[in-house]
């Protein structure tokens, strides 16, 4: 993640929410559902690309925690009536506490490993809600009511106000997340990602750090969730499947993995390129099933060309493009699991006279190793 | 190229091979670790390459093997230039390379590792006869082998994956062998077995050797000819025992 | 105790099939150190291209064939027109890459042949066998299920195991640089792999469809339990995948069995449990010990 002052982000921050304001007021009432359901995206999106790109803990199943933080408030509105923004707090302590029960059993798993418990874990969390449908709901699920406050008047549409809550907590969730990036916690995560023995050595608590990591990114998805729930007003299980877990993760890695601007990114991809698709395949008058599932197809597609055009993501397209125009910014930093292209070796000839040492580390094998 | 025909038993070679580096120029990103690099190997000889850590021997025997593709510069097997090509067709052309402290797979058994050997052989069946031969051929030079045919290579001692290495190369029946640190990690006596190992392989078998040793007295001691890199540069190349004797040389770069 | 037994016989049918797409992720990640998402997706394509055979020629048989050469194709074209260009990338990438390859075939899927449920016949009979008086719990075709997955198995076991190219493979996968400096072409060994994950994923398509139907996201869950499964038997061990394919298998089928209709609502709550029980003992599955470390 590149090194932001904190003016700097509040002031993009403050840029992004005047935008979303005019935005929201111009457009119409789907393009005001749209910028509600990006913002919950980046949201989620922001804090898997912290876990993954940072910490480097793969997670398959924040979805589940998008639902832990969906049913708290569909619960809590329910039952209790409280407000929104306390009803936005506890869905977010009730899903920390949730991610700390899951970076606990995940913090020894690894690779594929925590890939499959993760993603298990998105799929088994939601059919919960399935088999005790006195308290979930069931298969209807919950309804949820959200209205306007009344200081906006009776008039004002509920979908604008919706996106401007969804797009205030996304764009303090950033700004959290930019600040916590930067912070010793940051550090501590880069570290273990890099290296966990050397971290160990350093001082650094290997297994708290990690959990840390995934207390933050289950938060991230539950105030999503919780948003997710006054957006749709409706909280079922079928909005929970395996799809919207993977597609965080996609969000974030074609976005750029470890980079807040790319769950910006990842995240509009996400959203607009199927209803962009689907816009073009209707207005070609083809028949339901074909242009209901061309946008599905173009998106598999879009997928794939992202990942082989731009390894780093848009993210790092992005700044190959600033670069072209001679706009300065950090090097894209090379995932963690990207061979170390420069031989430790190379920087060593300088004190060789006066060692005849046993050789120390040679470049490693630029192939693909058959053991990680 | 082939002289001599397909499948031949393992104990006849090929015809022996002269390798010859011309101006290689390689390395990894921005750094550049073998710069215009020259180092001629006779046909059936022992070619010694030292150098400091990090002076370029690693990514010498890479770039000529393939596994990093040179910038420029000719790698020429017997007058035929092959560089840039790739470690499959490397092995196939006869050339093997033992990278450093990997050269066996742990997972196979000891038989299966030999049997790796036989992959580089030229044409698509090889027969039966062949294969068997090969076999019996090592181990009968390597009876150490022999009694640990089916266990997993990882139940063996240092000494004796060195061995393994050195048997699998002789089924290849490469005719360049190109070895990295085969000493590293030995004890002083299985040492001195491996290189007597190597001597004979070069000696009976015609196979042309180039050995990356951190252990130059030991290595300068085998060799035809010495060459010593640093920084990626031929800074002496001369037969062994000149180099030896250097003492300057020797106290400068090969720390002995 | 007959109860026990018909669940135990039904679970070891359903955990062959787990067993077949976990084993076609073992195939790819020993040569790829990837995971296959398009594994579910590619079997539903090929089961497609089965009931579009069986349509045509009224033959269940040339259905089943097509559908096995279909998976070789899919899966090495998938390899060579996807998957080799990101090599060398971020290990993310592929992955990513893989779910785009699924969403692409689930979209085309839906294209072609659109969203609603197909039935697929079943080679034999699916009426329940007894023996006596006794239900067993499993039918003619339940014993054909179990019977072909085994069967292939061993195939690639012997294969594996005694055969040149088996010997390749195995090379390639523990250790590829020194099996591309002995003279082994790597690349198409890996291809390879990818032709025969494709093979097996469409026998498990071709096996399951019976009894789930056929429609663009069918095999997801089918996915997730052979996933599950390959994890819990440790992704470097073919063994390993058969195992926890038939452990998975027999586990979900006594919790559906004993705890009704709330025990199949939980089914992978059920597999959760397996797996967090599993990977708290062994964090990189049951047979990962078999792997050797190489030095």
């Amino acid at each position: 993640m590149r090194a932001q002052s904190t003016p700097r982000v509040l002031g993009a921050a403050l840029v992004v929410a005047v935008m979303v304001v005019i935005l929201s007021i111009r457009l119409n009432t789907f393009r005001d559902y749209q910028i509600a359901e990006i913002a919950i995206e980046v949201t989620a999106v922001a804090g898997l690309t912290v876990l993954t790109g940072l910490s480097g803990q793969i997670s398959l199943g924040n979805g589940a925690f998008m639902a832990i933080g969906a049913y708290t408030t569909a619960l809590i509105t329910l039952h209790l009536g409280w407000p929104f923004i306390a009803v936005l707090v506890i869905a977010a302590a009730v899903t920390a506490v949730a991610g700390a029960v899951v970076g606990l059993a995940a913090a020894r798993l690894h690779g594929p490993y925590l890939a499959g418990a993760t993603l298990l874990v998105g799929v088994a969390l939601p059919s919960v809600a399935n088999a005790y449908p006195g308290t979930f709901g069931g298969d209807q699920g919950l309804n949820v009511v959200f209205t306007t406050p009344g200081f906006l008047g009776v008039n004002f549409p509920l979908t604008r106000w919706q996106a401007w809550v969804c797009s205030a907590v996304a764009l303090v969730t950033l700004v959290l997340l930019a600040n916590l990036s930067r912070s010793r916690v940051g550090r501590n995560w880069r570290a273990v990602r890099d290296n966990e023995v050397a971290a160990a050595l350093a001082g650094v608590n290997v297994a708290r750090t990690r959990i840390l990591a995934f207390v933050v990114s289950a938060t991230c998805a539950g105030m999503a969730g919780a948003l997710l729930a006054i957006v749709t007003e409706l909280v079922a299980p079928g909005a929970f499947t395996i799809t919207l877990s993977i597609a965080l993760l996609t969000a974030a890695v074609i976005g750029g993995l470890g980079t807040l601007p790319g769950a910006l990114w990842g995240s509009l991809v996400i959203i607009l390129v199927p209803t962009y698709a689907t816009d073009v395949a209707t207005s070609h008058g083809l028949s339901s099933s074909v242009a209901s599932n061309i946008p599905v197809a173009a998106y598999g597609v879009v997928l794939i060309l992202v990942m082989l055009i731009f390894p780093q993501g848009i993210q790092g397209g992005v700044r190959w493009a600033l670069g072209l125009f001679g706009i300065p910014s950090a090097p894209a930093r090379p995932a963690a699991s990207v061979p170390d292209v420069t031989p430790r070796a190379g920087a060593a000839p300088a004190s060789q006279h006066t060692v005849p040492a046993r050789k120390g580390s040679p470049p490693e094998s630029q192939e693909k190793e058959g053991t990680p | 190229m082939m002289t001599s025909p397909a499948g031949v038993p393992g104990a006849q070679q090929r015809d022996a091979a002269s390798l010859v580096i011309e101006d290689l120029v390689a390395g990894y990103g921005e750094v550049r670790a073998l710069d215009k690099v020259t180092i001629v190997a006779g046909a059936a000889s022992i070619t010694a390459v030292l150098g400091a850590n990090g002076a370029g021997k690693t990514t010498l025997l890479r770039a000529i093997s393939g596994m990093v593709r040179p910038r420029s510069g000719r790698v020429l097997l017997d007058g035929a230039d092959r560089a840039g090509r790739s470690p499959e067709d490397m092995a196939r052309a006869g050339i093997a390379h033992v990278p450093e402290g990997q050269g066996v797979i742990a997972e196979l058994t000891v038989e299966e590792n030999l049997r790796i050997g036989m992959m580089s052989w030229p044409g698509i069946a090889p027969r039966r006869a062949d294969r068997a031969a090969a076999l019996a051929e090592a181990y009968e030079r390597f009876t150490v082998l022999a009694d640990r045919r089916r266990k997993i290579a990882a139940t063996l001692s240092g000494g004796e994956r060195q061995m393994l290495v050195i048997a699998r190369a002789l089924v290849a029946r490469p005719r360049v062998l190109l070895l990295d640190e085969p000493s590293l990690g030995l004890a002083p006596r299985v040492m001195t077995q491996v290189m007597d190992m190597v001597v004979r392989l070069s000696r009976e078998s015609g196979i042309t050797t180039v050995l990356v040793e951190q252990n130059a007295r030991v290595a300068l001691a085998i060799a035809d000819r010495g060459v010593v890199l640093n920084l990626g540069r031929v800074v002496a190349e001369a037969p062994a025992g000149e180099l030896a004797a250097d003492v300057a040389l020797r106290h400068h770069y090969l720390g002995f | 105790m007959v109860e026990f037994l018909q669940f135990t016989l039904s679970g070891i049918s359903f955990g062959m099939i787990y067993a077949a797409i976990a084993l076609s992720l073992v195939l790819i990640w020993r040569g790829t150190r990837l995971l296959n998402f398009a594994q579910g997706g590619m079997a539903m394509f090929t089961t497609y291209v089965a009931i579009e055979v069986v349509h045509h020629t009224g033959s269940y048989w040339a259905g089943f064939a097509a559908a096995l050469a279909a998976g070789v194709v899919l899966g090495a074209v998938a390899e060579l027109a996807v998957i080799r260009p990101a090599l060398g990338k971020p290990e993310l990438n592929a992955v990513i890459i893989t779910i785009g390859l699924l969403v692409l075939l689930e979209g085309l899927a839906g294209i072609l042949y659109g969203g609603q449920f197909r039935s697929f016949p079943a080679a034999f009979s699916v009426i329940g066998l007894r023996a006596g008086s006794t239900p067993l719990g499993v039918s003619r075709f339940d014993v054909f299920v179990a019977g072909a997955v085994l069967a292939t198995t061993l195939l690639l076991a012997i294969g594996f195991r005694y055969t040149s190219v088996g010997l390749r493979m195995r090379a390639a996968a523990f250790n590829a640089t020194v099996a591309r400096l002995s003279g082994i072409r790597v690349a198409r060994v890996i291809t390879l792999g990818w032709a025969l994950a494709g093979l097996l994923g469409a026998l498990a398509g071709v096996l399951v469809s019976p009894s789930t139907f056929l429609y663009p996201n069918s095999m997801d869950s089918i996915f997730v339990l052979g996933f599950t499964a390959a994890v819990i038997g440790g992704l470097d061990s073919p063994v390993g995948a058969v195992v926890g394919g038939l452990l998975l298998g027999v586990a979900l089928s006594y919790a559906a069995g004993y705890l009704g209709s709330q025990g199949s609502d939980l089914t992978t709550v059920v597999a959760l449990v397996i797996l967090v029980v599993v990977l708290m003992f062994r964090p990189d599955g049951i047979f990962s010990g078999a792997r050797v470390r190489r030095v």
